[in-house]
């Protein structure tokens, strides 16, 4: 009854003081709450007896990235429930609270926002997409929210970013392409062509593999960036040079499986050597109908979707516990794929969070404690291998506040990827490019 | 004793923006900030589609180009907020009047067509030379270089002020356009442009004057939401964001002045709260949308005036 008398008598003065003004919009908030209105409010005040250590979870659940937002939720979720089961993080029970951004950087931001002053989150995590980090980590710095991200993009370690953002839990592009580079070279040729997304993700394979390349005594001979509006390659594939050893490719997105045929139907049995990017096919099943042109190509994998001969116990543990059969789909369903080569990193950067929480005694969301949780995260230097880091060993430069770890290539065999080659962490880390160290906190 | 009335109601709708600030909860007070840079958008474009009847779906353009040139300037020769934002709103309504020499020489599905190509242009332009523009993924401008006289346009209050100040000032450029000379000829151009051609009015240049001026907020908008909240981007060039500046006019009333904002707010909460319910949101929120427009075919405010309240703007 509040609510529906004050607009009325707003509109019936002309003149309003400030006091009345107040009262009425104060009596307004609280007559929506009470109508349950704004359910975040009714359930922060829910929430907030229970002492848990509260984790924002920015999730692609529509949008572009929904594929790769479902597993890593998955993947959250599972890991969350290890913790939780095994104690929680310094004796506190992970509150997760997930929010979908619909892959977008203006509702990523307003999600950050929503964290930090609505739900008031401990930390925020989990974000894919590059365009929505880069959307979203501004508000997160103002905030002084610490944002862990697992997006893969080299924004992190360029220094694009803020002191409160960080990638702890997945190398990134400029690192895994760079450590593809002496490899490809020594196996499979050194004239390249590259076809690649016209778009933030491609121009990082562009920039940073054609260095690597070089490096090696390769060469780039022709860049084809494909719009992202494009649903048809055919014109693209005459445009490859005849002399072309090695034909590069990294596509994401809904048009794949045409490229893919459409390739196959332009070379047929004589083809260059093909190396792709497994971002191309996450979440598609390598077994496909018209995807047989791929066997005896080769792919980079983060953490080799289908189970090799010498799987570690760690990677037992890891599929159980997220539910990803030996093929890399789910236990419930073998036609649903995972996003194996990304969403590990969600379950490594929920360790990583555990590791610096209780390193750095943060006990609550005040300034002083978050500023200690970004010194203990910086001043971590890496993790070995095991049911925590199940994807392998890794580096972490505090510098740049990115990690680093080994690739895998794998061979595409009757329907299946084969690992032939592990890179080492030195094949691919470079100089710090940025020191957030000396950012002010 | 109706433009009192409408005095009024606009002014009372600003005070309460104004007041607000006072008690909205954090989150909310950002949300508010950035519907208000929004809503001039939505004021911007409503100029165009709600008083001149000319239906534009590559809106996101001139958005865009107050985005990029004062978001690029800020970030590559790091100049001041406010003679970015001048720039930004002047790189838009020199952008508008080009694309206005070119467009306007269409009418109804052809303008629609023409300005969705040139958005569509301008949108890959930005992937194109993604070495300067960062393409999708963008361009973060660092909090120091978002500071007018010493203070930050990270600072919620200043930051809602600003944006309180953007939005009162569209508003009221619009309020006296639509009750000038040219504005009623903007109208009239809407209801048969025939007929104001034969009562000697050169129609082409009001339209072009409103789309100047359509341009003009839109990217003044743009040029805020960079400075304000630190990132540019090319999903704000996307035909989703020329979509969005439609939707809000159409559900707040095309042709009322306050339209816009109500269409922001309402689309905004649409999605917090049905996003709070359900993760199929998106289909609630279509669903919703189709019962509005069922039941409020001329917009919120639009079948106010036409039931109730006629004198409004």
């Amino acid at each position: 009854m509040t609510r529906s008398k004050t607009p009325k008598s707003n509109n019936q003065k002309s003149l309003i003081s400030r006091r009345a003004a107040l009262k009425g919009l104060g009596a307004v908030a609280g007559g929506s709450a009470a109508l349950g209105l704004a359910p975040g409010f009714v359930r922060y005040i829910q929430v907030s007896a229970a002492e848990p250590l509260k984790i924002g979870f920015q999730a692609h659940r529509t949008g572009i990235g929904a594929a790769y937002g479902r597993w890593y939720e998955r993947t959250t979720n599972a890991a969350v429930k290890l913790i939780n089961d095994a104690g929680g993080i310094a004796g506190r029970p992970i509150q997760l609270i997930t929010e979908d951004d619909g892959t977008d950087p203006k509702r990523g931001s307003e999600v950050v926002e929503k964290f930090a002053s609505q739900h008031k989150v401990d930390i925020t995590f989990g974000t894919l997409f590059s365009h929505v980090v880069m959307g979203s980590a501004p508000r997160a710095g103002e905030l002084k929210m610490p944002y862990y991200v697992v997006s893969e993009g080299h924004h992190v370690a360029s220094g694009a970013l803020n002191r409160y953002t960080f990638q702890p839990g997945i190398t990134d592009v400029k690192a895994q392409v760079s450590s593809m580079a002496p490899w490809i070279a020594g196996n499979l040729g050194k004239k390249i062509t590259m076809i690649f997304p016209d778009y933030a993700f491609g121009y990082d394979h562009r920039d940073y593999f054609s260095a690597a390349i070089e490096k090696q005594g390769g060469q780039v001979l022709k860049l084809l960036p494909i719009p992202a509006t494009e649903t048809s390659y055919t014109k693209y594939f005459p445009q490859i040079p005849s002399d072309t050893e090695v034909l590069y490719h990294v596509m994401v997105g809904p048009g794949v499986l045409t490229f893919v045929k459409e390739m196959g139907e332009f070379y047929g049995s004589n083809r260059p050597q093909i190396f792709g990017f497994i971002d191309s096919l996450e979440a598609v099943d390598i077994a496909s109908p018209g995807l047989e042109f791929l066997d005896g190509t080769y792919f980079w994998e983060a953490y080799p979707r289908y189970a090799q001969a010498n799987q570690s116990e760690a990677d037992k543990f890891y599929r159980a516990a997220v539910g990803v059969d030996n093929n890399g789909a789910s236990l419930e369903d073998s036609k649903d794929v995972a996003t194996y080569s990304h969403m590990f990193g969600c379950w490594e950067t929920l360790y990583i969070i555990k590791e610096a929480v209780e390193a750095s005694g943060y006990q609550s969301a005040t300034a002083a404690d978050k500023k200690k949780l970004v010194e203990a995260t910086e001043a971590m230097k890496g993790w070995k291998e095991g049911n925590e880091h199940p994807q392998g060993d890794k580096t972490f430069v505090g510098q740049i506040h990115q990690c680093f770890g080994h690739q895998f290539i794998s061979k595409v065999a009757g329907g299946k990827l084969e690992v032939v080659h592990k890179t080492e962490i030195a094949d691919g880390t470079y100089e710090p490019e940025t020191d957030y160290t000396k950012m002010a906190l | 004793m109706d433009r009192h009335r409408s005095l009024a109601f606009h002014g009372g709708a600003l005070a309460l923006l104004f007041l607000l600030q006072f008690v909205l909860p954090p989150y909310h007070h950002t949300n508010f900030t950035s519907i208000m840079v929004l809503a001039t958008y939505g004021i911007g474009y409503n100029i165009l589609i709600g008083y001149t009847g000319l239906l534009s779906l590559g809106h996101a353009m001139f958005f865009a180009a107050g985005l990029y040139a004062a978001g690029l300037t800020v970030h590559y020769f790091n100049i001041d907020p406010i003679s970015a934002f001048i720039l930004g709103a002047a790189a838009a309504l020199a952008f508008a009047t080009a694309v206005g020499l070119v467009a306007l020489r269409t009418t109804g599905v052809s303008f629609m067509i023409v300005t969705m190509m040139f958005a569509q242009a301008c949108f890959l332009l930005i992937l194109y030379f993604n070495q300067v523009t960062r393409g999708d993924e963008g361009l973060v401008l660092s909090g120091a270089a978002r500071q007018i006289g010493g203070l930050s346009l990270t600072n919620p209050t200043f930051r809602y002020n600003l944006a309180l100040a953007l939005f009162t000032g569209a508003l009221v450029l619009c309020y006296i356009l639509i009750r000038s000379r040219v504005g009623r000829v903007l109208v009239a151009i809407r209801e048969n442009e025939e007929r104001v051609k034969m009562l000697g009015y050169h129609t082409f240049r009001y339209k072009l004057l409103a789309l100047a001026l359509s341009g003009l907020l839109s990217g003044a908008a743009g040029a805020s939401y960079a400075l304000m909240f630190g990132y540019v981007g090319a999903t704000f060039a996307s035909i989703e964001y020329s979509i969005f500046a439609l939707l809000w006019v159409l559900l707040g009333g095309a042709g009322t002045v306050l339209g816009p904002i109500i269409g922001a707010l309402l689309m905004f909460y649409l999605v917090e709260w049905t996003s709070e319910v359900t993760q199929s949101y998106r289909i609630v929120v279509g669903a919703a949308l189709v019962l509005l427009t069922l039941f409020f075919p001329k917009g919120i405010l639009g079948t106010l005036r036409e039931k109730r309240l006629r004198w409004l703007p």
